[in-house]
């Protein structure tokens, strides 16, 4: 591994090791940039995951002090955990499920397509899907996404048995084990997925892409990457003429330091890449670095979610394999007849007895909880995940008066459902009990949404400066130097997964950025 | 009555819970209870008594035996050892409870049990008992197999080979949607 020093501001310095700033690692450690990769987590190995739900969340998820406001179910239930996100190497690509869609050509332009939507902050992204098409190629093939590049589908489980032969009694279409980034057969140096059913908790066959044991291996092989674990970021820091020029961060004994920076890319995931950019504010820039429009930490999108699990009289064992390969396709149109706008997908889902009972029906106990957690291997389930509306007052803010161990405000996550959010949720219930009871459930249960796993929009992307953070190429509006590398960069959530549209925005600004360096112009 | 005496004689003898336990089963349900209550911190035996049926109440599983709710107990108990606001909170929900009815809550009905704790479900003493026994009884491996749940795979090679398909009440999916295993 290559070792840099710290006042070496030639470097180009990476927040965060997930999906978008793993990926930006490598990809510009290929083109011959050196790259400082700081990561607040530790440097896990496969073997260091565990099958067991809650010693592996215990291990990985991020537990840093986060406070919830707002109507959102989550501030009641889980008030102090807004997001089930990773603080590792790796970020989220440990814990992620592996689905690995592209956004629809719509979704890109849904200020245009859907018209206004009241209270509703929504906004074409600044880039089309056919720009956007060569990197998902790209990122199909750097993940190993299956039904792309002659991978074939996994084979279905049995949760995804009852998911197929309820959707076509209603006449569902396009309805298959999904694209998911997990080996049907060994590629890449990584083995072929085993169906171990703990893809939640870190893939113990590496059949599952992740940055961990991919992307950061391949830019360490390049020797220009320098990847410094537990070092978490508490500042971003700028000279008189206002360019990023270093990152101030914590070590594991809590000593700080500072890394000097050529260019500086963010990708702490949503809440704590708006909250890095806030705490970051200057004399220069009180309002936080890149904040000239103030949108930065607003518009904050989780998905429309919600899951369904179907009782029936018969064993099924949904825990068995993949968490969520199983998809129906069909109701990720835009219909507005159905009386909302924008589409949501409907992904298999298993949870193990421990992650059922916290997260069934959060606070429910008695005789009916019981005996739904007596039936638990007679249980299949599917998560209904959907576009869900921009707005401006879903937001990520520092806390007035919480601080964290290092002394700094701790963010608060602010969330109040749309009412279209509402409305296409219960749209999904309403779908997802019809296709278990199609097939014989005798109880179709409805689980609210769990502590968010996609995580959008914070820092959008915006064609005028006014109306976001940064511009088609995640690259600041105020800061050339500074970049926007996760999901905040989202100018709308789209009904899909988010992490290849990650991967495949990181390769696009890693050409981007690598050509600006080039052409001397960073 | 006798055999109680005998128990709290045993108790108060500081014999082991093991062989307190075990020379006490012939006292059926409540046996695991007493010599449970020898071992814990802090917890008294009659708050003990009234835990174990709170949580069983709370979380009915008639496939569950007593010690698989004396392990919510027994958590709450190391909480309140180290703790003192969780031992008030329990030594003072645990009075109240057993006056709800005039009578040991234990002693009630199940119906009886269910209304009372419908009546105090905002209460923080019955919170403290249901949000632990979320962790401290789902997450006891030792009850996983009775739900159906078979836990960690990765040692077994996974469910590839051990019935991750094996359903077979509904129509196998066509290949196109459902490929077959390599």
């Amino acid at each position: 591994m290559a070792s840099y020093d710290k006042n070496d501001n030639s470097v180009a310095v990476i927040i965060g090791s997930g999906a978008g700033g793993g990926t930006l690692a490598n990809e510009l450690c290929q083109k011959g940039v050196n790259v400082v990769l700081l990561e607040a987590g530790k440097r896990y190995t496969i073997d260091d995951f565990v099958n067991d739900e809650w010693p592996a969340f215990g291990q990985t998820a991020w537990l840093d002090k986060r406070t919830t406001s707002g109507t959102w179910r989550v501030a009641k239930d889980f008030s102090g955990l807004p997001a089930w996100i990773c603080k590792a190497v790796g970020g989220s690509t440990v814990h992620w499920a592996g689905a690995s869609l592209r956004l629809q050509e719509h979704e890109f332009r849904v200020g245009t397509e859907y018209g206004a939507v009241k209270g509703a902050n929504l906004l074409d992204w600044p880039i089309t899907l056919k720009e956007m098409e060569p990197y998902y190629a790209k990122a199909e093939d750097n993940m190993g996404v299956t039904r792309t590049n002659g991978i074939p589908g996994l084979p279905g489980n049995n949760n995804f048995k009852v998911m197929h032969a309820g959707a076509m009694k209603l006449g569902y279409k396009g309805v298959h084990t999904g694209r998911m980034a997990i080996n049907s057969h060994p590629r890449d140096g990584r083995n072929a997925c085993q169906q171990l059913g703990f893809c939640f908790q870190g893939c113990k066959m590496g059949a599952k892409w992740s940055t961990l044991y991919s992307d950061i291996p391949k830019a360490e092989a390049t020797g220009r990457l320098e990847l410094r674990p537990q070092s978490h970021v508490l500042q971003i820091q700028h000279d008189k003429s206002g360019k990023a020029n270093g990152v101030l961060y914590a070590d594991k004994d809590g000593n700080q330091h500072v890394q000097k920076a050529r260019i500086v890319c963010v990708a702490g995931n949503s809440i704590e890449t708006a909250r890095l950019l806030l705490n970051s504010a200057s004399s220069t820039f009180a309002d936080g670095l890149a904040n000239s429009s103030g949108q930065v930490g607003r518009n904050y999108m989780r998905h429309m979610t919600g899951s369904v699990y179907g009782i029936f009289d018969k064993p099924v064992n949904m825990h068995r394999g993949t968490t969520m390969a199983g998809i129906i396709t069909d109701e990720s149109k835009h219909n507005p007849s159905r009386g909302f706008v924008g589409g949501y997908e409907m992904e298999t889902l298993s949870l193990g007895l421990p992650f059922m009972a916290a997260f069934l029906n959060p606070g429910d106990w008695g005789p009916g909880f019981a005996s739904a957690m007596d039936a638990y291997n007679h249980m299949a389930g599917m998560w209904l995940v959907g576009e869900d509306m921009p707005q401006e007052s879903n937001r990520i803010t520092l806390h007035a008066t919480e601080k964290d161990q290092y002394g700094m405000p701790v963010p608060d996550v602010h969330f109040d459902d749309h009412p279209n959010d509402i409305a296409m949720r219960e749209h999904a219930y309403k779908q997802g009990s019809a296709v278990y009871e199609a097939v014989g459930a005798k109880r179709a249960l409805r689980t609210p949404p769990y502590p968010s796993t996609h995580n959008l929009g914070t820092c959008r992307m915006s064609a005028a400066a006014k109306d976001g953070v940064c511009n088609k190429w995640g690259q600041t509006h105020d800061i050339d130097n500074l970049f926007i590398s996760d999901g905040s960069q989202f100018t709308t959530g789209g009904a899909e997964n988010p992490t290849l549209t990650i991967v495949a925005l990181a390769i696009r600004q890693a050409e981007y950025i690598a050509g600006q360096m080039g052409k001397g112009a960073l | 009555m006798k055999q109680s005496n005998v128990a709290r004689r045993r108790f108060l003898q500081g014999s082991a819970a093991a062989a307190a336990g075990a020379s006490l089963g012939m006292l059926g349900p409540w046996a695991d209870a007493l010599a449970a209550a020898a071992s814990m911190k802090v917890l008294s035996r009659t708050e003990v008594a009234t835990i174990l049926v709170v949580a069983r109440r709370t979380y009915p599983h008639d496939r569950l035996a007593d010690k698989f709710y004396m392990g919510v107990v027994a958590t709450l108990d190391d909480k309140a050892a180290g703790d003192s606001e969780t031992a008030k909170l329990l030594s003072h929900g645990v009075a109240r409870i057993n006056k709800a009815l005039g009578k040991p809550f234990k002693d009630a009905s199940p119906e009886q049990q269910l209304a009372v704790l419908r009546g105090m479900q905002a209460d923080g003493f019955f919170q403290a008992v249901r949000g632990t026994s979320i962790t401290a009884l789902y997450g006891n491996k030792e009850l996983w197999a009775l739900f159906g749940y078979e836990g960690s795979s990765y040692e077994f090679g996974g469910y590839l080979h051990r019935g991750f398909n094996d359903l077979s009440w509904l129509p196998d999916p066509p290949e196109t949607a459902s490929p077959k295993p390599e």
